[in-house]
Protein backbone atom coordinates (compact mmCIF):
# COMPACT_ATOMS: atom_id res chain seq x y z
CA UNK A 1 0.00 0.00 0.00
CA UNK A 2 0.85 3.15 0.80
CA UNK A 3 2.39 6.13 2.67
CA UNK A 4 0.61 9.75 3.59
CA UNK A 5 2.94 12.43 4.90
CA UNK A 6 1.14 15.55 6.14
CA UNK A 7 2.66 18.73 4.57
CA UNK A 8 3.95 21.18 6.91
CA UNK A 9 3.76 24.97 5.51
CA UNK A 10 2.34 28.27 6.25
CA UNK A 11 -0.44 28.34 3.53
CA UNK A 12 2.20 30.35 1.29
CA UNK A 13 5.14 28.24 1.47
CA UNK A 14 6.42 24.86 1.91
CA UNK A 15 8.24 24.14 4.62
CA UNK A 16 11.78 21.97 4.17
CA UNK A 17 10.63 19.90 6.93
CA UNK A 18 7.97 18.36 4.59
CA UNK A 19 10.63 16.95 1.99
CA UNK A 20 12.71 15.38 5.09
CA UNK A 21 9.45 13.72 6.10
CA UNK A 22 9.08 12.39 2.28
CA UNK A 23 13.05 11.70 2.84
CA UNK A 24 11.72 9.21 5.73
CA UNK A 25 8.83 8.17 3.91
CA UNK A 26 10.48 6.77 1.32
CA UNK A 27 12.69 4.41 3.44
CA UNK A 28 9.17 2.75 4.08
CA UNK A 29 9.62 1.45 0.73
CA UNK A 30 5.62 2.27 -0.40
CA UNK A 31 4.83 4.63 -2.81
CA UNK A 32 4.47 8.24 -1.22
CA UNK A 33 1.18 10.66 -0.99
CA UNK A 34 1.51 14.24 0.24
CA UNK A 35 -1.84 15.73 1.58
CA UNK A 36 -1.41 19.73 1.97
CA UNK A 37 -4.45 20.81 4.10
CA UNK A 38 -4.69 24.66 4.56
CA UNK A 39 -6.45 27.64 3.40
CA UNK A 40 -5.61 29.08 -0.05
CA UNK A 41 -2.80 26.82 -0.35
CA UNK A 42 -2.87 25.31 -3.80
CA UNK A 43 0.74 26.62 -4.48
CA UNK A 44 2.35 25.16 -1.71
CA UNK A 45 0.52 21.73 -2.98
CA UNK A 46 2.37 22.49 -6.52
CA UNK A 47 5.51 22.86 -4.39
CA UNK A 48 4.92 19.77 -2.86
CA UNK A 49 4.15 17.90 -6.10
CA UNK A 50 7.68 18.80 -7.70
CA UNK A 51 9.62 16.45 -4.35
CA UNK A 52 11.32 13.66 -5.94
CA UNK A 53 9.51 10.15 -5.11
CA UNK A 54 6.05 11.39 -4.62
CA UNK A 55 3.19 10.18 -5.87
CA UNK A 56 0.48 12.19 -5.60
CA UNK A 57 -0.39 15.58 -3.39
CA UNK A 58 -3.79 15.60 -2.19
CA UNK A 59 -5.22 18.89 -1.62
CA UNK A 60 -7.79 20.25 1.00
CA UNK A 61 -8.17 23.41 0.70
CA UNK A 62 -10.77 24.96 3.43
CA UNK A 63 -10.83 27.51 5.72
CA UNK A 64 -11.08 24.92 8.78
CA UNK A 65 -7.16 23.61 7.83
CA UNK A 66 -6.30 27.69 7.40
CA UNK A 67 -4.13 27.15 11.08
CA UNK A 68 -3.83 23.42 11.38
CA UNK A 69 -6.05 23.11 14.36
CA UNK A 70 -5.81 19.32 15.92
CA UNK A 71 -9.70 18.59 15.86
CA UNK A 72 -10.48 19.28 12.22
CA UNK A 73 -7.12 17.75 11.12
CA UNK A 74 -7.53 14.55 13.17
CA UNK A 75 -11.30 14.18 11.29
CA UNK A 76 -9.70 15.11 7.72
CA UNK A 77 -6.82 12.50 8.16
CA UNK A 78 -8.42 10.15 9.45
CA UNK A 79 -11.19 10.04 6.78
CA UNK A 80 -8.18 9.29 4.50
CA UNK A 81 -6.33 6.72 6.70
CA UNK A 82 -8.05 3.66 5.18
CA UNK A 83 -6.10 4.06 2.24
CA UNK A 84 -2.82 3.80 4.08
CA UNK A 85 -0.39 1.96 5.70
CA UNK A 86 1.60 4.20 7.44
CA UNK A 87 1.16 8.12 7.67
CA UNK A 88 3.61 10.60 8.81
CA UNK A 89 4.20 14.29 9.96
CA UNK A 90 7.34 15.93 11.08
CA UNK A 91 7.37 16.22 14.96
CA UNK A 92 6.49 20.07 14.57
CA UNK A 93 4.16 21.51 17.03
CA UNK A 94 1.60 21.00 14.22
CA UNK A 95 2.37 17.47 13.87
CA UNK A 96 2.75 16.68 17.33
CA UNK A 97 -0.64 18.36 17.73
CA UNK A 98 -2.83 16.40 15.47
CA UNK A 99 -1.06 12.72 15.11
CA UNK A 100 -1.61 11.39 18.56
CA UNK A 101 -5.39 12.01 17.92
CA UNK A 102 -5.07 10.61 14.55
CA UNK A 103 -3.09 7.05 16.15
CA UNK A 104 -5.26 6.90 19.28
CA UNK A 105 -8.55 6.60 17.05
CA UNK A 106 -7.14 4.31 15.04
CA UNK A 107 -6.16 2.19 17.87
CA UNK A 108 -2.14 1.95 17.39
CA UNK A 109 0.42 3.32 19.15
CA UNK A 110 2.23 5.87 17.52
CA UNK A 111 6.61 6.42 16.99
CA UNK A 112 7.19 9.65 17.68
CA UNK A 113 9.87 11.65 16.24
CA UNK A 114 12.39 8.77 14.51
CA UNK A 115 16.09 9.73 13.72
CA UNK A 116 16.12 6.84 11.67
CA UNK A 117 14.30 4.04 9.74
CA UNK A 118 16.06 0.67 10.43
CA UNK A 119 13.43 -1.12 8.77
CA UNK A 120 9.95 -0.80 7.15
CA UNK A 121 8.81 -1.91 10.80
CA UNK A 122 12.01 -1.00 13.04
CA UNK A 123 13.05 2.73 13.61
CA UNK A 124 15.68 4.47 16.22
CA UNK A 125 14.18 7.78 18.48
CA UNK A 126 15.66 9.75 21.68
CA UNK A 127 14.02 9.03 25.15
CA UNK A 128 15.31 11.04 28.15
CA UNK A 129 16.48 13.97 25.64
CA UNK A 130 18.78 12.38 23.30
CA UNK A 131 21.08 10.79 26.29
CA UNK A 132 19.48 7.56 25.58
CA UNK A 133 18.57 6.01 21.76
CA UNK A 134 15.84 3.52 21.70
CA UNK A 135 15.35 1.01 18.66
CA UNK A 136 11.53 0.32 18.47
CA UNK A 137 9.61 -2.41 16.53
CA UNK A 138 6.18 -1.67 15.59
CA UNK A 139 3.16 -4.07 15.34
CA UNK A 140 1.47 -4.85 12.26
CA UNK A 141 -1.20 -2.64 10.91
CA UNK A 142 -1.31 0.81 10.48
CA UNK A 143 2.10 3.35 11.89
CA UNK A 144 1.75 6.44 12.91
CA UNK A 145 4.70 8.31 13.11
CA UNK A 146 6.28 11.36 13.51
CA UNK A 147 9.80 12.42 12.53
CA UNK A 148 12.40 14.43 14.14
CA UNK A 149 13.42 16.41 10.71
CA UNK A 150 17.08 16.88 11.25
CA UNK A 151 17.88 13.44 10.87
CA UNK A 152 16.45 13.58 7.72
CA UNK A 153 17.45 14.53 4.29
CA UNK A 154 14.54 15.61 1.27
CA UNK A 155 15.11 13.44 -1.79
CA UNK A 156 17.01 14.80 -4.43
CA UNK A 157 16.27 15.23 -8.13
CA UNK A 158 12.47 16.81 -8.85
CA UNK A 159 9.47 15.40 -9.19
CA UNK A 160 5.78 16.15 -10.73
CA UNK A 161 3.16 14.39 -9.18
CA UNK A 162 -0.48 15.36 -10.02
CA UNK A 163 -2.61 17.52 -7.49
CA UNK A 164 -5.57 15.84 -6.31
CA UNK A 165 -7.98 18.37 -4.97
CA UNK A 166 -10.36 16.42 -1.95
CA UNK A 167 -13.53 17.21 -0.04
CA UNK A 168 -13.28 18.98 3.27
CA UNK A 169 -14.25 16.29 6.50
CA UNK A 170 -17.26 17.98 8.92
CA UNK A 171 -16.25 20.34 11.49
CA UNK A 172 -16.41 18.61 14.47
CA UNK A 173 -17.06 21.57 16.11
CA UNK A 174 -15.40 21.83 19.49
CA UNK A 175 -12.38 24.11 18.45
CA UNK A 176 -11.41 27.46 16.98
CA UNK A 177 -8.47 29.75 16.28
CA UNK A 178 -8.00 32.85 17.52
CA UNK A 179 -5.48 34.49 17.23
CA UNK A 180 -1.35 34.42 17.14
CA UNK A 181 1.66 36.34 17.41
CA UNK A 182 4.74 35.27 15.33
CA UNK A 183 7.83 36.32 15.97
CA UNK A 184 8.79 38.94 12.84
CA UNK A 185 12.38 38.58 11.84
CA UNK A 186 14.25 38.73 8.47
CA UNK A 187 16.24 36.04 9.28
CA UNK A 188 16.22 32.42 8.78
CA UNK A 189 14.23 30.16 11.21
CA UNK A 190 16.03 28.05 13.58
CA UNK A 191 15.21 24.75 12.27
CA UNK A 192 16.58 25.67 8.29
CA UNK A 193 19.05 27.70 9.42
CA UNK A 194 22.57 27.14 8.43
CA UNK A 195 23.63 28.79 10.58
CA UNK A 196 22.73 29.28 14.35
CA UNK A 197 24.18 31.73 16.93
CA UNK A 198 22.94 31.11 20.38
CA UNK A 199 22.64 33.47 23.70
CA UNK A 200 22.68 31.99 27.19
CA UNK A 201 22.67 33.51 30.68
CA UNK A 202 25.77 34.95 30.12
CA UNK A 203 23.97 37.58 27.77
CA UNK A 204 22.92 39.11 30.93
CA UNK A 205 19.97 41.03 29.09
CA UNK A 206 17.61 40.90 25.89
CA UNK A 207 18.94 44.69 24.78
CA UNK A 208 22.68 42.77 24.96
CA UNK A 209 21.42 39.95 21.96
CA UNK A 210 21.63 42.88 19.40
CA UNK A 211 25.64 41.64 19.68
CA UNK A 212 24.41 38.36 18.31
CA UNK A 213 22.48 39.93 15.51
CA UNK A 214 25.17 41.85 14.08
CA UNK A 215 26.98 38.71 13.44
CA UNK A 216 23.98 36.57 12.22
CA UNK A 217 23.36 39.18 9.84
CA UNK A 218 26.77 39.38 8.32
CA UNK A 219 26.73 34.79 7.85
CA UNK A 220 22.98 35.30 7.25
CA UNK A 221 22.12 33.39 10.71
CA UNK A 222 19.56 32.43 12.84
CA UNK A 223 19.40 33.85 16.12
CA UNK A 224 18.76 31.06 19.22
CA UNK A 225 18.61 31.12 23.09
CA UNK A 226 18.94 28.70 25.73
CA UNK A 227 16.32 28.09 28.43
CA UNK A 228 18.11 29.96 30.94
CA UNK A 229 17.72 33.31 28.84
CA UNK A 230 14.76 32.39 27.82
CA UNK A 231 13.65 31.65 31.34
CA UNK A 232 15.58 35.34 32.28
CA UNK A 233 13.02 37.05 29.58
CA UNK A 234 16.09 37.98 27.46
CA UNK A 235 14.15 37.03 24.48
CA UNK A 236 10.65 35.20 23.53
CA UNK A 237 10.09 31.33 23.94
CA UNK A 238 10.61 30.85 20.38
CA UNK A 239 13.98 31.28 20.46
CA UNK A 240 14.78 28.47 22.89
CA UNK A 241 17.00 25.59 21.00
CA UNK A 242 17.12 22.74 23.53
CA UNK A 243 15.07 19.44 24.64
CA UNK A 244 12.00 21.38 25.14
CA UNK A 245 12.37 23.97 22.93
CA UNK A 246 13.67 23.46 19.15
CA UNK A 247 15.89 20.74 18.28
CA UNK A 248 18.22 22.20 15.33
CA UNK A 249 21.10 20.81 13.36
CA UNK A 250 22.79 23.34 11.47
CA UNK A 251 26.16 23.72 9.44
CA UNK A 252 27.31 25.60 12.19
CA UNK A 253 26.33 26.76 15.59
CA UNK A 254 27.78 29.02 17.51
CA UNK A 255 26.92 29.15 21.36
CA UNK A 256 27.75 32.52 23.10
CA UNK A 257 27.66 32.80 27.17
CA UNK A 258 25.84 29.04 27.20
CA UNK A 259 26.91 26.69 29.91
CA UNK A 260 26.02 23.52 28.02
CA UNK A 261 22.96 22.04 30.32
CA UNK A 262 22.08 18.57 29.02
CA UNK A 263 18.65 20.29 28.08
CA UNK A 264 20.53 22.71 25.85
CA UNK A 265 22.84 20.07 24.51
CA UNK A 266 19.66 17.62 23.60
CA UNK A 267 18.54 20.20 21.13
CA UNK A 268 22.04 21.01 19.29
CA UNK A 269 24.59 18.19 19.38
CA UNK A 270 23.68 17.15 16.13
CA UNK A 271 24.94 20.09 14.52
CA UNK A 272 28.12 19.66 11.94
CA UNK A 273 30.49 22.02 13.43
CA UNK A 274 29.70 24.26 17.13
CA UNK A 275 32.03 26.56 18.23
CA UNK A 276 31.50 27.84 21.98
CA UNK A 277 32.59 31.26 23.53
CA UNK A 278 32.29 31.36 27.10
CA UNK A 279 34.56 33.09 29.83
CA UNK A 280 34.24 29.97 32.63
CA UNK A 281 36.70 27.11 31.07
CA UNK A 282 35.33 24.29 33.05
CA UNK A 283 32.00 24.73 31.16
CA UNK A 284 30.29 21.71 30.04
CA UNK A 285 30.17 23.32 26.21
CA UNK A 286 33.50 22.92 25.88
CA UNK A 287 33.10 19.07 25.76
CA UNK A 288 30.98 19.19 22.69
CA UNK A 289 32.35 21.95 20.96
CA UNK A 290 34.77 21.69 17.63
CA UNK A 291 36.05 25.10 18.68
CA UNK A 292 36.06 26.71 22.16
CA UNK A 293 37.11 30.03 22.62
CA UNK A 294 37.58 30.82 26.41
CA UNK A 295 36.73 34.93 26.85
CA UNK A 296 34.37 37.65 27.94
CA UNK A 297 31.84 37.51 25.42
CA UNK A 298 31.24 41.12 25.54
CA UNK A 299 34.72 41.62 24.26
CA UNK A 300 34.98 38.84 22.30
CA UNK A 301 31.67 39.00 19.96
CA UNK A 302 32.39 42.90 18.93
CA UNK A 303 35.83 41.37 17.92
CA UNK A 304 34.33 38.80 15.87
CA UNK A 305 32.09 41.47 14.33
CA UNK A 306 35.15 43.57 13.11
CA UNK A 307 36.90 40.29 11.91
CA UNK A 308 34.33 39.60 10.03
CA UNK A 309 33.99 42.70 8.26
CA UNK A 310 37.88 42.86 7.80
CA UNK A 311 37.28 39.28 5.88
CA UNK A 312 34.37 41.21 3.48
CA UNK A 313 31.40 39.49 5.24
CA UNK B 1 -15.77 21.85 37.91
CA UNK B 2 -14.00 19.02 38.58
CA UNK B 3 -10.15 18.93 37.61
CA UNK B 4 -8.14 15.86 36.53
CA UNK B 5 -4.21 15.97 36.64
CA UNK B 6 -2.24 12.75 36.06
CA UNK B 7 1.00 12.83 37.23
CA UNK B 8 3.79 10.67 36.63
CA UNK B 9 7.03 9.27 38.74
CA UNK B 10 9.98 9.38 36.36
CA UNK B 11 13.89 9.96 37.13
CA UNK B 12 14.63 12.68 38.44
CA UNK B 13 15.60 15.48 35.93
CA UNK B 14 18.57 16.19 37.60
CA UNK B 15 19.92 12.42 37.34
CA UNK B 16 22.58 11.86 34.50
CA UNK B 17 20.50 8.47 32.90
CA UNK B 18 22.87 5.89 32.11
CA UNK B 19 21.96 3.02 29.78
CA UNK B 20 22.14 -0.27 31.00
CA UNK B 21 25.39 -2.71 29.67
CA UNK B 22 22.73 -5.36 27.84
CA UNK B 23 21.36 -2.96 26.12
CA UNK B 24 17.88 -3.16 27.65
CA UNK B 25 17.18 -0.15 29.16
CA UNK B 26 18.19 2.62 31.33
CA UNK B 27 19.65 1.97 34.53
CA UNK B 28 16.50 2.81 36.83
CA UNK B 29 18.31 1.22 40.18
CA UNK B 30 18.77 3.32 42.88
CA UNK B 31 18.22 6.32 40.70
CA UNK B 32 16.21 9.40 43.07
CA UNK B 33 12.89 9.96 41.07
CA UNK B 34 10.33 12.78 41.06
CA UNK B 35 7.13 13.90 39.47
CA UNK B 36 7.48 14.84 35.80
CA UNK B 37 7.97 18.31 35.92
CA UNK B 38 5.64 19.17 33.29
CA UNK B 39 2.98 17.22 35.52
CA UNK B 40 4.15 19.43 38.50
CA UNK B 41 3.30 22.42 35.95
CA UNK B 42 -0.31 20.86 36.11
CA UNK B 43 -0.82 20.49 39.16
CA UNK B 44 0.24 24.22 39.97
CA UNK B 45 -2.38 25.30 37.02
CA UNK B 46 -5.11 23.16 38.63
CA UNK B 47 -4.33 24.67 42.36
CA UNK B 48 -4.89 28.15 40.69
CA UNK B 49 -7.87 27.60 39.35
CA UNK B 50 -9.09 26.26 42.54
CA UNK B 51 -7.91 29.39 44.07
CA UNK B 52 -10.33 31.52 41.83
CA UNK B 53 -12.86 30.01 42.33
CA UNK B 54 -12.81 28.41 38.91
CA UNK B 55 -12.06 24.65 40.07
CA UNK B 56 -14.19 23.13 43.10
CA UNK B 57 -12.35 19.47 43.35
CA UNK B 58 -8.42 18.42 41.98
CA UNK B 59 -7.82 15.01 40.87
CA UNK B 60 -4.52 13.44 40.79
CA UNK B 61 -4.02 10.65 38.94
CA UNK B 62 -0.67 7.85 38.86
CA UNK B 63 -0.31 5.15 36.35
CA UNK B 64 2.92 2.93 37.78
CA UNK B 65 4.00 0.92 40.25
CA UNK B 66 3.16 0.95 43.73
CA UNK B 67 6.06 3.67 44.61
CA UNK B 68 4.02 5.95 42.00
CA UNK B 69 1.71 6.57 45.08
CA UNK B 70 4.54 9.29 46.64
CA UNK B 71 3.96 11.36 43.06
CA UNK B 72 0.43 11.38 44.14
CA UNK B 73 1.04 12.48 47.64
CA UNK B 74 3.73 15.14 46.09
CA UNK B 75 0.39 16.19 44.40
CA UNK B 76 -1.86 16.23 47.41
CA UNK B 77 0.67 17.98 49.21
CA UNK B 78 1.06 20.76 46.58
CA UNK B 79 -3.28 21.13 47.11
CA UNK B 80 -4.72 18.38 44.93
CA UNK B 81 -7.82 17.33 47.10
CA UNK B 82 -7.50 12.84 46.15
CA UNK B 83 -5.67 10.76 44.38
CA UNK B 84 -6.35 7.72 42.91
CA UNK B 85 -3.44 5.22 41.81
CA UNK B 86 -3.57 2.67 39.09
CA UNK B 87 -0.95 0.04 39.29
CA UNK B 88 0.68 -1.49 36.78
CA UNK B 89 4.46 -2.63 36.52
CA UNK B 90 6.32 -2.14 33.49
CA UNK B 91 6.41 0.24 31.01
CA UNK B 92 2.87 0.80 30.39
CA UNK B 93 2.55 3.34 26.45
CA UNK B 94 0.90 6.41 26.09
CA UNK B 95 -2.05 4.90 24.34
CA UNK B 96 -2.84 2.36 27.23
CA UNK B 97 -2.44 5.73 29.49
CA UNK B 98 -4.94 7.00 27.69
CA UNK B 99 -7.08 4.41 27.71
CA UNK B 100 -7.82 3.70 31.46
CA UNK B 101 -7.83 8.16 31.84
CA UNK B 102 -10.75 7.51 29.68
CA UNK B 103 -12.26 5.37 31.61
CA UNK B 104 -11.82 7.22 35.00
CA UNK B 105 -12.94 10.39 33.16
CA UNK B 106 -15.87 8.55 32.03
CA UNK B 107 -16.58 7.70 36.30
CA UNK B 108 -15.16 10.99 37.58
CA UNK B 109 -16.88 13.66 34.60
CA UNK B 110 -14.15 16.31 34.71
CA UNK B 111 -14.29 19.82 33.19
CA UNK B 112 -10.70 19.66 32.62
CA UNK B 113 -8.09 17.54 32.63
CA UNK B 114 -4.21 18.65 32.64
CA UNK B 115 -1.29 17.12 31.89
CA UNK B 116 1.95 17.91 31.51
CA UNK B 117 2.78 17.93 27.34
CA UNK B 118 5.07 15.22 27.74
CA UNK B 119 6.97 12.48 29.97
CA UNK B 120 10.59 13.16 30.34
CA UNK B 121 11.21 9.93 30.32
CA UNK B 122 10.05 8.76 27.02
CA UNK B 123 9.77 11.69 25.74
CA UNK B 124 6.25 11.01 23.26
CA UNK B 125 4.21 13.65 23.87
CA UNK B 126 0.80 11.94 22.91
CA UNK B 127 -0.68 11.24 26.12
CA UNK B 128 -2.87 14.29 26.17
CA UNK B 129 -3.94 14.24 22.68
CA UNK B 130 -4.61 10.52 22.63
CA UNK B 131 -7.32 11.10 25.79
CA UNK B 132 -8.61 13.89 24.12
CA UNK B 133 -9.14 11.97 20.76
CA UNK B 134 -10.54 8.87 22.52
CA UNK B 135 -13.17 11.05 24.73
CA UNK B 136 -13.90 13.26 21.58
CA UNK B 137 -12.80 16.46 23.94
CA UNK B 138 -10.83 19.45 22.34
CA UNK B 139 -7.21 20.01 23.21
CA UNK B 140 -5.27 22.91 24.04
CA UNK B 141 -1.48 21.72 23.81
CA UNK B 142 2.03 23.34 24.93
CA UNK B 143 -0.80 25.94 27.15
CA UNK B 144 1.31 28.69 28.07
CA UNK B 145 -1.61 31.12 29.19
CA UNK B 146 -5.44 29.51 30.39
CA UNK B 147 -8.11 31.19 30.85
CA UNK B 148 -11.45 29.61 31.88
CA UNK B 149 -15.01 31.00 30.88
CA UNK B 150 -18.74 29.63 30.56
CA UNK B 151 -18.58 26.28 28.91
CA UNK B 152 -15.20 27.24 26.88
CA UNK B 153 -10.86 27.89 27.54
CA UNK B 154 -9.13 30.12 25.79
CA UNK B 155 -5.50 28.69 25.56
CA UNK B 156 -2.45 30.37 24.66
CA UNK B 157 0.07 27.49 23.10
CA UNK B 158 3.26 27.95 22.62
CA UNK B 159 3.94 26.90 18.83
CA UNK B 160 6.94 26.56 16.31
CA UNK B 161 7.34 29.90 15.01
CA UNK B 162 5.62 32.16 18.37
CA UNK B 163 2.28 32.03 20.26
CA UNK B 164 -1.37 30.78 18.94
CA UNK B 165 -4.70 31.41 21.03
CA UNK B 166 -7.35 28.67 20.36
CA UNK B 167 -10.50 28.81 21.74
CA UNK B 168 -11.96 25.15 22.93
CA UNK B 169 -15.27 23.82 23.97
CA UNK B 170 -15.46 22.31 27.85
CA UNK B 171 -14.34 19.27 29.12
CA UNK B 172 -11.34 19.73 27.27
CA UNK B 173 -7.85 18.60 27.97
CA UNK B 174 -5.02 21.21 28.30
CA UNK B 175 -1.42 20.18 28.21
CA UNK B 176 1.17 22.35 29.88
CA UNK B 177 4.24 23.90 28.06
CA UNK B 178 7.26 24.99 30.38
CA UNK B 179 6.29 28.48 30.86
CA UNK B 180 2.78 28.07 31.94
CA UNK B 181 3.27 28.88 35.82
CA UNK B 182 6.18 28.04 38.47
CA UNK B 183 4.84 25.48 40.82
CA UNK B 184 4.96 25.85 44.28
CA UNK B 185 6.93 24.09 47.18
CA UNK B 186 4.83 21.82 49.38
CA UNK B 187 4.63 23.21 52.90
CA UNK B 188 5.47 21.07 55.69
CA UNK B 189 1.89 21.51 57.00
CA UNK B 190 0.39 20.95 53.97
CA UNK B 191 2.80 17.68 53.79
CA UNK B 192 1.75 15.88 56.73
CA UNK B 193 -1.84 17.17 55.81
CA UNK B 194 -1.58 15.28 52.41
CA UNK B 195 -0.90 12.11 54.28
CA UNK B 196 -4.70 11.99 55.38
CA UNK B 197 -5.73 12.54 52.12
CA UNK B 198 -7.56 9.78 50.39
CA UNK B 199 -5.34 7.47 47.76
CA UNK B 200 -7.85 5.18 45.76
CA UNK B 201 -5.99 1.68 44.67
CA UNK B 202 -7.23 0.87 41.09
CA UNK B 203 -5.65 -1.73 38.52
CA UNK B 204 -5.95 -1.27 34.73
CA UNK B 205 -8.27 -4.66 34.97
CA UNK B 206 -10.69 -2.50 36.99
CA UNK B 207 -10.69 -0.49 33.84
CA UNK B 208 -10.89 -3.16 31.28
CA UNK B 209 -7.23 -1.79 29.53
CA UNK B 210 -4.70 -4.47 28.72
CA UNK B 211 -0.89 -2.51 29.37
CA UNK B 212 0.95 -5.39 27.53
CA UNK B 213 3.12 -2.70 25.16
CA UNK B 214 2.68 -2.89 21.52
CA UNK B 215 6.11 -1.45 20.89
CA UNK B 216 8.48 -3.84 21.37
CA UNK B 217 11.92 -2.20 22.90
CA UNK B 218 14.76 -3.95 20.63
CA UNK B 219 17.31 -2.36 22.66
CA UNK B 220 18.40 1.00 24.12
CA UNK B 221 21.70 2.22 23.36
CA UNK B 222 24.29 5.21 24.04
CA UNK B 223 23.70 8.30 21.63
CA UNK B 224 26.92 8.59 19.42
CA UNK B 225 29.46 10.84 21.57
CA UNK B 226 31.02 14.20 20.36
CA UNK B 227 34.64 14.71 20.49
CA UNK B 228 35.78 17.41 22.28
CA UNK B 229 37.45 19.70 19.99
CA UNK B 230 40.63 22.09 20.21
CA UNK B 231 40.40 25.67 22.16
CA UNK B 232 41.41 28.44 20.38
CA UNK B 233 43.19 31.45 22.13
CA UNK B 234 41.76 34.42 20.07
CA UNK B 235 38.96 35.59 17.81
CA UNK B 236 41.19 36.11 14.94
CA UNK B 237 42.39 32.11 15.28
CA UNK B 238 38.33 31.05 15.84
CA UNK B 239 37.31 32.94 12.65
CA UNK B 240 40.15 31.69 10.75
CA UNK B 241 39.10 28.07 11.71
CA UNK B 242 35.33 28.46 10.99
CA UNK B 243 36.71 29.90 7.50
CA UNK B 244 39.36 27.47 6.35
CA UNK B 245 39.22 24.64 8.38
CA UNK B 246 36.00 23.88 9.18
CA UNK B 247 34.87 25.65 5.64
CA UNK B 248 31.35 26.31 7.37
CA UNK B 249 31.29 30.48 7.10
Amino acid sequence: MTSLVIAEHDNTSLKEATGKTVGAATQLGAPVHVLVAGQNCRSVAEAAAKIAGVEKVLLADDALYAKMVAEPMEALILGLAPAYDAILAAATTNGKNYMPRVAAKLDVPQISEILAVESPDTFRRPIYAGNAIQTVQAPPGKKVITVRTTAFKAPEGAGSAPVETIAAAADPGVSSFVGEELSKSERPELTSAKIIISGGRGMQSGDNFHLLEKIADKLHAGVGASRAAVDAGFVPNDYQVGQTGKVVAPELYIAVGISGAIQHLAGMKDSKVIAAINKDEEAPIFQVADYGLVADLFKAVPEMEQELSKLGY
Amino acid sequence: MKVLVPVKRVIDYNVKVRVKADQSGVDLANVKMSMNPFDEIAVEEAIRLKEKGKATEIVAVSIGPQAAQETIRTALAMGADRGILVKAEGDVEPLAVAKILKAICDAEQPGLVILGKQAIDDDSNQTGQMLAALLGWPQGTFAHKLELADGKALVEREIDGGLQTVEIKTPAIVTTDLRLNEPRYASLPNIMKAKKKPIDEKTPADYGVDTTPRLKVLKVSEPAKRQSGVKVKTVAELVDKLKNEAGVI
